[in-house]
């Protein structure tokens, strides 16, 4: 019995995708959000460059988290409350793979238009120009491994009423080894020395979450059917 | 083994004393049907007599309690590789992507389902519905019948051999309802196996009528419930 060449990933992917684009503005609140919450920052603290210049880069990685966490509810619920989620789930493709699709469109449509952006927050924040290469790939590596593990906590908190409460308390703990290594990545950057062990850890991170997280969110799904 | 387990029963689908529970209410139990390429089967029973649930356990969204489903010889829960590829589910919810457009929809679920991805044969499974006319609209101002409809034109146009169709007639109109029983004729004859959960008529020439309540828990110990 030979098994079929499986499309599921490159379809789901671009059905994804297209979606974000007919909805539009929508899909990128989460991004207009990241650089809103940072503009905050400079007018609250005060526009004082050296102490803007020490926090900018966590300020930066913490709006990344919170802006990725806004956007995560979006990753399964139309298909939940359309049904189409319980259609994949007996689909003869694998669900892993599917899940794995959803959260590499998700990373596209949030992560990928933030590390993009990020260099404009730089400017902002005032954190000096040796770190903004390193931010840029941090955030593009890291926002990798927050779509996946997010799907875990989007998964588990589906059908859920108070649903974006959930998540935050969810979700932010699992952030915070990419923070502590996406922040420490910069400042290294900033204070002249080596971030690549920060950014090899990160990378690590990102790897185990891309071959975990989908299992672990498909399990969490087809419970969610029971 | 398998193959010669499947030649021997010749039966395709088989359920054998399948029980499920809900909410801690035993639903059914007890329940054995066989159906072979052509047969259809009309699950019929009053509302939350676990006629959904039924469809959702041979779908395998739902374990059973108790019994198997064998999908030519194979368990399909344990093998569902063949299983999926021949299973069409249509539930409650109609499985569409709003802001898609009818043939997208279409066109996504033959490529999951890994069907042909022939444009014209996807035309002719939205003509099959009188949906052919709308296919570049969008989902989202669709009627709840015409929603229904496409529903129903994934399974038609996607090659499976099983179809479960969980009240296939809600929101159709009687021109709707009979394309539908046209289709499902079509795909019997071809050798489909369809089972149809429906109170409303459904006109099905020469099925099994599988009434729910027949397969209430009456006796004692008919299910052993203490491991639970």
């Amino acid at each position: 019995m030979g098994r079929r060449k499986s499309s599921g990933f490159i379809t789901t992917l671009n059905r994804d995708l297209s979606i974000a684009k007919r909805e539009g503005g929508e899909a990128f609140l989460a991004v207009l959000f990241f650089v809103l919450g940072a503009l905050l920052f400079p007018l609250g603290v005060g526009p004082e460059a050296q102490l803007l210049a020490a926090v900018s880069a966590g300020l930066i990685w913490v709006m990344a988290l919170l802006s990725t966490l806004l956007a995560l509810d979006r990753l399964f619920q139309a298909d939940w409350r359309e049904g189409t989620l319980e259609l994949l789930i007996i689909s003869p493709e694998p669900l892993p793979l599917i899940i794995a699709a959803k959260c590499t469109a998700h990373w596209i449509v949030t992560g990928l238009p933030m590390a993009v952006a990020a260099p404009v927050m730089a400017l902002l924040l005032n954190l000096p120009p040796e770190g903004w290469l390193t931010l840029v790939g941090a955030l593009l590596i890291g926002g990798l491994a927050l779509s996946f593990i997010g799907s875990i906590c989007a998964a588990l908190l589906i059908g859920s009423r108070r649903g974006g409460v959930l998540m935050t308390l969810l979700a932010l703990p699992l952030y915070i080894p990419t923070l502590i290594f996406g922040a420490g990545a910069v400042q290294a950057a900033v204070g002249g020395y080596d971030s690549t062990s920060h950014l090899a850890l990160m990378g690590a991170i990102t790897l185990s979450s891309i071959s975990l997280c989908p299992w672990v969110t498909s399990a969490a799904l087809k419970q969610a059917m029971e | 083994m398998s193959n010669e387990a499947y030649l021997m029963t010749e039966h395709v689908l088989e359920l054998s004393s399948l029980a499920c529970r809900r909410g801690g209410r035993l639903l059914f139990s007890g329940m054995d049907l066989s159906l072979t390429e052509g047969d259809a089967a009309l699950v019929t029973g009053p509302n939350g007599s676990g006629k959904s649930s039924l469809l959702r356990v041979i779908a395998g969204l739902i374990q059973p309690l108790q019994g198997q489903i064998r999908w030519e010889g194979q368990n399909a829960q344990k093998f569902s590789d063949n299983f999926r590829l021949a299973l069409r589910y249509v539930g409650h919810s109609d499985g569409l992507q709003p802001v898609l457009s009818v043939l997208e929809n279409l066109k996504y679920w033959s490529q999951i389902y890994g069907s042909s991805q022939d444009l014209e044969k996807l035309n002719r499974g939205l003509e099959s519905v009188g949906l052919f006319e709308l296919s570049e609209l969008p989902v989202r101002v669709l009627s709840a019948g015409q929603r229904r409809r496409l529903a129903l034109a994934k399974a038609i146009a996607t090659d499976g051999r099983l179809w479960l169709l969980d009240e296939p007639t809600v929101a159709l109109d009687r021109q709707s309802i009979n394309r539908i029983e046209t289709a499902i004729s079509e795909f019997r004859a071809s050798g489909g196996i369809v089972i149809a959960s429906t109170n409303a008529p459904l006109n099905l020439s020469d099925c099994k009528v599988l009434n729910i309540s027949d397969y209430h828990w009456v006796e004692e110990n008919r299910v052993d419930l203490s491991p639970l």
